[in-house]
């Protein structure tokens, strides 16, 4: 099956992520990653999802019928840049911090903090040199990992704006954002 | 208004504004704020007591079903409305726009197990079309005009509103001004119409062309622009389950229902087709059979409201997504001169005649009801079917309610369906048996002047038979039940006859004596035991002032014939029964 990068614009509503994560396990797939957060708009939330599947069509169609859903892209193959961030927690005695501090360089990563035999290490890059550092680092000992998922863009003018889909400010009074 | 309600009492408002007139529900702890403010409304907003809770949900079904408006139930939290989770999936698939609104407990309390707490919202996310909790009553008079705005456009369905307790006794000044703010939800009712004349197109190249009309021709009241269609193009027309009364069974174009019970003709009109015009129909997997198998030879153009059922189960060359009406009225205007359908229009007589050789050929409708083996019983289904739709073309205006199982079959298979759209009522997606006599009660209050007859079987009615005290106690007068009753889970036991070598594991069934349980409910109830005595019952039905079950204690094992057996191609079917050959 294939890997497919999927792009959505969604209302921040409660219960949206719980909606959109339920669909998909209803079709059967797995999130393989999930990354959520606000876009430009302060009332829409863009999320990027990765997920395997031979039917991305129809999941992107049924996600469209939830109604918070506002735009749902397949972005695997279109020109995107892709980020992922990773921290580490390496075993790192005073022995090897020197090594770890000159691979950290070559890959841009930044030491975030130094403890008795430890160091966190923070790094984004694309997904592929995200896992190729974990990778060069796995051997001075993983004590922990946390990766914060995909998050994708299209590049040039074409994409996913948020604004274009903010079309009232709903008059006066209560605001529907039902929170 | 600027005055302060109580969040309750917006509740009633908001309906009201939104035109219901008559809510199906049962009170509870958590939702007693709104029943305390019904009663000031109890003029406009009507309220009928149910039974049970899942009794509250199919009557709303009813309504909406027979109205194409929205139908309302009402459970308290809790058990109350885990009762009305089965209608809630029921109306999700057959797209029927259902309003549910529970009462939950207090917001203080959410998510501490409190007395009688359920998350419904989580239990119903993916059986709703959208639902709300709703913790504050400022926004309950936006969430209830938006609720059934999603409810009642697009592809209907079920949306359901959870009101803690202390939202619904709050008193705020309701603001009714607050635009929709919706901008992922907007549904293309008007067809693209390169799409439009793509499709024309196509149809004009065929030879052996086919229209299926599905539910969505009832839901968006295209029944008169279809007949132009076909009659303009001259195309055949199948009706599905929920298709039936969108095009009028006596039409010369009507050629019947397709699928798993559906005519032989029918099923093999389909295989043999070179272009399908599938018109708000889902190709369900009980019309399609096994669906790699299904039309082979056609191109396939599909109108569905719903982009997401367009290429689920067939691979669709022309798809269109728009309102079957307004897709219908622009086919019509889009509409090739008559020079240009010669072709078409010459291939008409030929392929119509094949199908009509077909249907005379194998069991039509006809030869069916006067089944040579079904002679030597007392009183063999059939014949209940024969007089009941004898007996409906002569006495008025009538809407048929069934259940879910054999009966329901043999109702779509042996009435004449020419009443029109909205006139035959079941459960079709869900398949929930228990469905008929609760739909009917809503069916019958929205149309106190028809004959509302349920056709039911005694297993599904054992499951809801309570609502004949909710009938009896609002003075619907104009439900008349008749019970298929043969003593099996019908439609299982077929299957185990058939293809588990007659192992009635679980599907033999007794029950009370039918009509002296009528009786008990202060209805009429009669007995049928032989052929001799099924037009007097349906004569003496009509002639009582109230409602009437007749018993009809028919042969037990009878089939439904035709039959494409699960999961094999609708070219494959049993055309008679084995056990009579």
């Amino acid at each position: 099956m294939k890997k497919h990068t999927i792009v959505a614009l969604v209302q921040d509503r409660p219960g949206v992520l719980t909606r959109v994560a339920g669909l998909i396990r209803r079709r059967g797939y797995n999130i393989e990653s999930l990354a959520v957060g606000h876009s430009e708009q302060p009332e829409i939330s863009r999320l990027t999802l990765v997920i395997e599947s031979d039917h991305v069509e129809q999941v992107v169609k049924q996600l469209y019928r939830l109604i918070e859903v506002i735009k749902v892209s397949d972005v695997t193959d279109d020109p995107i840049v892709e980020r992922e961030m990773v921290v580490l927690k390496l075993h790192a005695p005073s022995s090897v911090r020197h090594e770890i501090v000159s691979i950290s360089g070559v890959f841009e990563a930044k030491i975030v903090d130094v403890g008795a035999n430890t160091m966190i290490v923070e790094m984004t890059g694309t997904p592929s040199k995200v896992e190729n550092f974990i990778e060069v680092v796995r051997g001075y000992g993983i004590k922990e990992m946390m990766r914060t998922g995909r998050i994708a863009m299209v590049r040039g003018a074409r994409g996913h704006n948020a604004s274009e889909y903010v079309e009232n400010t709903n008059g006066s009074g209560v605001v529907p954002t039902l929170n | 208004m600027s005055e302060q309600m109580t969040g309750a009492q917006i509740m009633c408002e908001a309906l009201i504004r939104e035109g219901v007139e008559v809510m199906f529900g049962i009170p509870g702890g958590a939702i007693m704020p709104f029943y305390f403010a019904m009663w000031e409304y109890r003029d406009r907003l009507r309220h009928v007591l149910c039974r049970h809770e899942q009794g509250a949900g199919h009557a709303a079904e009813g309504y909406a079903r027979s109205t194409g408006r929205i139908g309302v139930c009402i459970g308290t939290s809790g058990p109350g409305v885990t009762n009305l989770v089965t209608p809630i999936a029921d109306a999700m698939m057959d797209s029927t726009p259902l309003l549910a609104i529970c009462g939950q407990v207090g917001s203080h309390v959410l998510g501490k197990d409190a007395f009688q707490e359920t998350d419904i919202t989580g239990i119903t996310m993916p059986i709703t079309k959208h639902n709300y909790l709703v913790k504050d009553a400022n926004e309950l008079a936006y969430v209830f005009k938006e609720a059934i705005h999603i409810a009642t456009t697009g592809r209907p369905g079920p949306v359901l509103i959870d009101i803690t307790k202390d939202a619904m006794q709050k008193s705020v000044v309701p603001n009714w001004d607050i635009k929709l703010n919706l901008p992922g939800y907007k549904p293309t009712y008007q067809p693209n119409r390169k799409q439009i004349r793509e499709a024309l197109k196509l149809l004009s190249q065929a030879k052996k062309p086919l229209i299926i009309a599905g539910n969505g021709v009832i839901m968006s009241g295209a029944g008169d622009e279809l007949r132009h269609f076909a009659e303009k193009l001259r195309i055949p027309v199948i009706t599905t389950l929920h298709g039936i009364g969108s095009f009028p069974e006596e039409h010369p174009l009507s050629i019947g229902m397709p699928g798993m019970h559906g005519w032989v003709h029918v099923n093999r009109a389909i295989q043999t087709c070179d272009v399908l015009f599938n018109i708000g129909g889902r190709f369900d997997d009980r019309v399609t059979g096994k669906a790699s198998t299904f039309a082979p030879n056609a191109k396939v153009i599909h109108v569905d409201i719903d982009p997401s059922e367009i290429g689920k189960n067939v691979k669709v060359t022309v798809p269109i997504v728009g309102d079957a009406r307004a897709t219908l009225l622009a086919l019509l205007e889009e509409m090739p001169a008559r020079e240009e359908l010669a072709d078409l229009h010459s291939a008409a007589s030929d392929w119509m005649e094949h199908i009509r050789e077909m249907q005379d050929k194998h069991q039509g409708k006809q030869q069916y009801v006067n089944r040579a083996d079904t002679l030597h019983m007392a009183l063999p289904p059939h014949d209940v079917y024969e007089k009941i739709n004898q007996t409906l073309a002569l006495r008025g205006n009538y809407r048929v309610v069934t259940d879910v199982g054999q009966h329901q079959m043999w109702a779509a298979q042996l009435l004449d369906w020419n009443a029109g759209p909205r006139t035959h009522i079941t459960s079709g997606g869900a398949a929930t048996m228990g469905f008929s006599v609760p739909a009917s009660l809503g069916v019958a209050l929205a149309h106190p002047d028809e004959t509302i007859w349920v056709i039911c079987g005694d297993g599904g009615f054992q499951m809801t038979n309570q609502e004949m005290a909710t009938i009896h106690q609002e003075g619907i007068k104009n439900i008349k039940v008749a019970i298929i009753n043969n003593g099996y889970l019908g439609m299982v036991r077929q299957w185990q006859e058939l293809f588990e070598n007659k192992r009635y594991s679980g599907t033999p069934l007794s029950g009370p004596d039918f009509a002296k349980l009528a009786e008990a409910y202060h209805w009429k109830g009669i007995t049928v035991e032989h052929s001799d005595q099924v037009q007097a019952a349906i004569d003496e039905a009509y002639a009582t002032d109230g409602p009437v079950l007749i018993d009809f204690r028919v042969e037990r094992e009878v089939n439904v014939f035709p039959m494409v057996p699960q999961n094999a191609s609708i070219g494959e079917m049993i055309t008679v029964d084995p056990q009579a050959s």
